[in-house]
């Protein structure tokens, strides 16, 4: 076994390359899990966790990218969370803060569960992922780079560099359900993201699908019933049913922290809640 | 830097050690523990759950467990065997004892480092910024209430000794 750390992208891009079959840790939240329980046993790695380029933050007004190894706790509170203050929700209510320390969107993306407490966000953004390799660097949308659970768009010799999202006029909200107030995997989480210049809503939720799950029609059918420009309350009866919708999108499965049943009560509820804290005053 | 032979040095507590004749993929905290003679931080849950294995690295509290140990070699390792000087004690572990804070003590160890880590950035922490700062670290058997009362005595005997 080997074990390379880089400390700038270039160099990491080239180990890369010189070894495509090499598994990537950036904060080891996931990764050693696996290798403390035996569920895998790594030939070569390449740590990612001294690069700096990774931890970038860059702001030009109408977007945000952050780098895919900055630490949640770098999102808790300040810009990020002021930018995009889902975001910032979400990236709280991460684990612990042990993990919030050392777990990062790229990590979120790496490892691709559904119940990456980022994914949401960044989908009912619409990230735009940037991925690097040798001599290449592409742009893949959060939509096509989340492929399956635990599947992704990345190919070998490439790196996840940073997640670029929209900065937002209008309300944005994270939700989870967890088996307790901390240090919870998600049982099932929502993202709600109402853009008032767009006059559109976007909700994703997390931990209820194969990856993250965007409810389109439900967005629809409110932005039809709602003027979504106009900052308005929203009534019980429409929040009520907006949860139902979403949660009828929703294709959870029973496992060892859910049923099937509870998660999609779960999000419908979460969906509704959001929703009626985006019209509150 | 590669390391593939298999030999690499660690700053742990301000000291170079160097690692040999391990696998290179191990954990930080089983480095630690079996590799260095350091046995202060604790190994239960192996997933970064329970906080027992807490440890600074380059100023922040991480689960050592998490931390593949080949990668943290450049890096300030500190460990619950530093924090105080020799044959003394801390504010916040003298505070543990006189609260009635440790039962079994297993998850003593890491509550001390992430107290210590929250007192050196926040000298007056909030109860909320408090319960906040150990949330990560699950106590099983003296439960959370002396474990509070130790860091609040912590907070005030800190306080008045820096007067």
């Amino acid at each position: 076994m080997s074990v390379v750390v880089p400390r700038t992208l270039t160099d990491a891009l080239r180990a890369m390359a010189a070894n495509p079959s090499a598994l990537l840790l950036q904060g080891g939240t996931d990764l050693m899990v696996e290798i403390n329980f035996n569920h895998r046993k790594p030939v070569d790695v390449i740590a990612l966790r001294k690069i700096h380029e990774l931890r970038a933050v860059k702001i030009d007004g109408e977007t945000i990218s952050i780098g895919a190894g900055l630490p949640y706790q770098e999102m808790e509170s300040g810009q990020i969370a002021e930018l995009v203050p889902a975001l910032g929700q979400a990236a709280r209510t991460v684990g612990s803060p042990q993990i919030r320390a050392a777990g990062s969107l790229g990590g979120n993306l790496g490892t691709c569960s559904p119940a990456g407490d980022g994914l949401p966000v960044l989908s009912a953004l619409d990230a735009m992922i940037n991925l690097r390799s040798a001599n290449a660097s592409r742009n893949v949308s959060i939509h096509e780079f989340m492929v399956g659970v635990k599947r992704n768009a990345k190919q070998p010799g490439e790196i996840i560099v940073s997640a670029t999202v929209p900065i937002v006029r209008g309300w944005q909200g994270f939700a989870k359900v967890g088996v307790r107030n901390a240090m919870v995997i998600s049982v099932a989480s929502c993202c709600l993201v109402v853009d008032r210049t767009k006059g559109s809503i976007a909700v994703a939720l997390g931990a209820v699908g194969p990856t993250v799950i965007r409810c389109r029609q439900a967005e629809q059918w409110l932005s039809t019933n709602v003027d979504l420009k106009q900052d308005a309350m929203i009534g019980a009866k429409l929040a009520k049913e907006f949860g139902e919708r979403v949660a009828n999108e929703a294709r959870p499965i029973d496992d060892h922290r859910g049923t099937a049943e509870y998660r999609r009560h779960a999000v419908a509820t979460l969906a509704s809640r959001l929703l009626q804290r985006s019209g509150a005053r | 830097m590669s390391i593939d032979n298999e030999i690499y040095s660690l700053t742990v507590n301000g000291e170079l050690h160097q690692v040999k004749d391990a696998w290179i993929g191990e954990s930080l905290l089983y480095v630690l523990r079996e590799r260095l003679g350091l046995p202060g931080a604790k190994g239960a849950c192996e997933q970064g759950e329970c906080g027992s294995c807490t440890v600074i690295i380059d100023g922040q509290a991480v689960c050592s467990c998490l931390v593949m140990a080949a990668t943290a070699i450049d890096s300030e390792i500190t460990t619950v065997e530093s924090l105080a000087e020799k044959y003394g004690l801390t504010a916040v572990q003298d505070a543990f004892i006189t609260e009635g804070g440790v039962q079994c003590g297993f998850c003593t160890p890491g509550l001390i480092v992430a107290i210590e880590h929250l007192l050196n950035k926040n000298a007056e922490p909030s109860e909320l910024e408090i319960k906040e700062a150990i949330s990560g670290n699950i106590c099983r058997c003296t439960g959370y209430g002396r474990i509070f009362e130790a860091v609040t005595t912590a907070v005030a005997t800190r306080k008045a000794t820096q007067s």
